[in-house]
């Protein structure tokens, strides 16, 4: 192993493990704050405990996540030196921006929010609450249009041995970012809308709180149905994009070797890399491939062999994922509509068989966003900015393999402690259920 | 006024504001284990700075987004030259921030004993690791750079930024935040804790004049920064107003006004950051091998396009930010007691 290797790994690691707690942020963050909002219009107790109980859990998956994230800005510079000085200049100021505009706010409006219940009025703290869900699905713009500029990268030019920024709107408004930030943003809320869902039916399996988890689940069941049809929705118009500026990775997502008009989709195929073509290739669905590139059955598709071989992404890696993402996709929006369906049946806590799948479809929507990473990043390959940077030729030059050898280490301990620490706690509080006393929320909340 | 020399002067901003904030909770959480006597003392300490540690730490994150958009070569070869500097500062704060949320998460002592070792260890190390990185970066790390070819050296490593100079102004950064700490607890707590805060910031005074003299002192043979205040010697008026914060601290402490005695180390704080900072211009990063590889910020900045993007946001985004951040402030100005901790289920 060589630096290289050892610095992709350790990105691998930190950013994934960074991206299981960022998705539920995104998403219980916004649900949190409408439940809150609720309490405020409404006055129903209901819904300030839905709002606290909902909260603890946002709570102690948000810690990590905060934490987690100074390690991904720190990184750049510290194992990918002479990418960070090539592109800094273009690269930077997202990163900048994010911390200025998305960070302060969140970071400044979940202390009020958490410790803010006796200090101001019902309505400023539900606006905290806003404020943080805001902040956090901002500095996933943000975020995404730096990772959307190394996937299509715009606005800048190769001057003083450099990429350098020569047109700020045209990175804020790169297609590619914005779509990329939409398919993640509603991503996260479908994590979110199983964890409620799934949580909620654990506990409708014990019959407990039945009005308390019935309703969890109906708001999970309606978000995740809006969120997971936007993943596609926003999934597809990626795809076009995809095909339109990385035709390598395209390519690969679909395992198309050979350049032809009217691609067909076959549902079994396996890809012999070596071999440059598919082993297995059933069930074709004609034009299909065509239809979802360019939205048009007789386009025609690159395939992988009009590219040198050291130009073209790991192929099978990327295909899997990319398949299994979609077919995940797909399940979650047919799950939520069986659940929204059912939420409204008198006897929800009755259909076992679906509310225990749900159960064990927690982490199903997890699974989905980092395969959806994967196939984002590896796709790139041997790209880091696509066509400007090799990731061979970004990493640093004056660290040592010692060094990486430690740090991936130390953060593959560190972070295995630390993930096992936030299960164990998330599954205690899950499974505690609400506060019963209602008193004791009052009181507290009443600021005596 | 060159966009350059802007961002010099908002580099310096970010981080002495950072020291600044960051530094009462970094003190706070390792003078604990000194102060809290009991358990409900241990939480009435990590409930002063509960609502405010993350907003201080984003200051952190927001100077190294900076030093990546406007500096990309210094952000470049400043973290990857500290590497495991850096390693074990990430290690530290991650940690530290974890243990403030998770500690009050289960009514366990072995559990919470486990935290309150982690936040004194990790807010202790970090304080530490930013004074040795601030002093070599002070002293000038061993890099040969061309610019013009791009080849880039360091010859040194975790074990050459532990010289006498580095490991003093981790001394002093240390000291500075301890210090900083007692005060912030002796205002925001009550009692006896407060009062025993307020004791140990009056006895740390002495040790950390001290220590701040000798790293005046040191600076001089160890450091090219006074060049600067020979030039112009009207910049003196920098390190004046740090000494002049710091012995006010002490006659505000001795009159038990210990609000005023915290501003002053604020500022103290802040003016020994901006002290050193004035001193490097117009480096980053002076290279002690050879001064033409030094990072300096005409070597090693973006774009003026670039700059003048990220001026435009820092003077709209900035004010606001101070806005709301001053106002969170105010409205958990009050003092912690126990009482209100034990009545609140959302505590730490």
């Amino acid at each position: 192993m060589d630096v290289l290797t050892l610095s992709r790994l350790q990105f691998a690691v930190t950013a994934m493990f960074h991206f299981i707690f960022v998705p539920l942020t995104l998403g219980l963050s916004v649900m949190v704050a409408w439940m809150e909002t609720r309490y405020v219009v409404t006055g129903d107790e209901i819904w300030l405990r839905m709002t606290k109980f909902w909260g603890k859990l946002f709570l102690i998956n948000f810690a990590l996540g905060v934490v987690t994230g100074i390690t991904l800005e720190f990184q750049f510079g510290m194992n990918w030196a002479e990418y960070s000085r090539y592109v800094g200049d273009i690269f930077g100021a997202p990163l900048a921006i994010e911390a200025t505009v998305a960070f302060f706010l969140e970071s400044v409006f979940i202390g009020l929010w958490i410790f803010g219940w006796n200090k101001i009025s019902k309505r400023l703290h539900a606006m905290s609450i806003w404020l943080v869900a805001i902040a956090s699905n901002l500095s996933g713009l943000w975020i995404l249009l730096a990772n959307g500029w190394m996937q299509h990268p715009v606005g800048f030019v190769l001057r003083n041995q450099r990429a350098e920024m020569v047109d700020f709107m045209a990175m804020i408004t790169n297609p590619y970012g914005l779509i990329k930030f939409g398919h993640q943003i509603v991503s996260g809320y479908t994590v979110a809308a199983f964890f409620v869902m799934g949580v909620s039916a654990w506990h409708l399996l014990r019959n407990n709180e039945l009005a308390f988890f019935k309703k969890s689940f109906r708001q999970a069941a309606l978000f995740g149905l809006v969120s997971a049809t936007m993943v596609g929705l926003f999934g597809d118009l990626h795809a076009v994009e995809i095909a339109k500026v990385q035709p390598t990775k395209f390519a690969a997502m679909e395992s198309i070797w050979e350049t032809q008009r009217g691609v067909g989709m076959n549902i079994f195929l396996l890809p012999d890399e070596k071999r440059e073509c598919n082993a297995i290739e059933r069930l074709c669905i004609p034009n299909l491939v065509s239809i979802l590139a360019f939205h048009n059955p007789s386009s025609e598709i690159k395939g992988l062999k009009d590219f040198p071989k050291e130009l073209r992404p790991p192929v099978l890696p990327t295909y899997l994922s990319f398949r299994t993402m979609v077919g995940l996709g797909t399940y979650f929006v047919l799950a939520c509509l069986v659940a929204l369906f059912l939420s409204y049946r008198a006897d929800l806590e009755k259909q076992r068989v679906f509310l225990t799948i749900l159960v064990f479809s927690i982490p199903l929507p997890y699974i989905a966003n980092q395969l959806g990473w994967i196939v984002a990043e590896m796709g790139r390959q041997p790209w880091i900015v696509y066509g400007i940077l090799k990731t061979a030729d970004a990493v640093s030059k004056n660290i040592s393999i010692t060094q990486v050898v430690l740090s991936l280490t130390g953060f593959t301990l560190l972070y295995g402690s630390l993930g096992a620490i936030d299960l164990f706690l998330l599954t205690k509080y899950s499974r505690k259920g609400p506060d019963s006393d209602l008193s004791r929320i009052i009181t507290t909340e009443g600021g005596n | 006024m060159e966009l350059q020399i802007t961002w010099f002067v908002l580099w310096g901003i970010l981080w002495s504001v950072y020291f600044m904030l960051d530094g009462f909770v970094l003190g706070t959480g390792f003078m604990s284990g000194f102060l809290a006597k009991s358990d409900i003392e241990r939480r009435v300490l990590i409930n002063t700075v509960g609502p405010i540690w993350d907003g201080n730490e984003v200051w952190l994150i927001t100077a190294g987004g900076a030093t990546f958009a406007a500096f990309p070569t210094t952000y470049a070869l400043m973290f990857s030259n500290m590497y495991s500097a850096l390693l074990l500062l990430l290690f530290a704060l991650i940690v530290r921030g974890v243990a403030f949320e998770f500690r009050g998460k289960l009514n366990n002592p072995t559990w919470k004993k486990g935290w309150d070792i982690a936040i004194s260890v990790c807010s202790f190390l970090p304080a530490l690791l930013f004074g040795v990185a601030f002093g070599n970066i002070f002293k000038g790390l061993p890099m040969h750079n061309d610019f013009a070819i791009l080849s880039f050296s360091y010859e040194g490593g975790l074990l050459s930024l532990l010289n006498p100079y580095g490991l003093l102004t981790g001394v002093l950064f240390v000291m500075l935040f301890a210090l900083h700490g007692c005060l912030y607890i002796a205002i925001k707590t009550t009692g006896n804790l407060a009062f025993r805060s307020s004791e140990l910031a009056k006895k740390l005074w002495l040790p950390v004049l001290l220590v701040a003299v000798a790293f005046l002192g040191y600076t001089y043979p160890a450091t090219r920064l006074y060049n600067n205040y020979f030039k112009v010697p009207l910049l003196l008026i920098i390190p004046a107003i740090a000494v002049t914060s710091l012995l006010l601290v002490r006659v505000f402490a001795g009159r038990n006004n210990f609000y005023k005695a915290f501003i002053f180390s604020c500022l103290t704080i802040v003016f020994v950051v901006f002290t050193g900072i004035t001193g490097l211009f117009p480096n980053l990063i002076p290279s002690n091998i050879d001064l033409d590889s030094s990072l300096t910020i005409y070597n090693s900045s973006s774009s003026p396009y670039t700059l003048k993007v990220m001026t435009i946001v820092a003077f709209i985004f900035l004010p606001i930010i101070i806005a709301y951040k001053t106002w969170v402030y105010r409205i958990f100005r009050a003092r912690i007691t126990s009482e209100d901790i034990s009545g609140d289920s959302e505590a730490y």
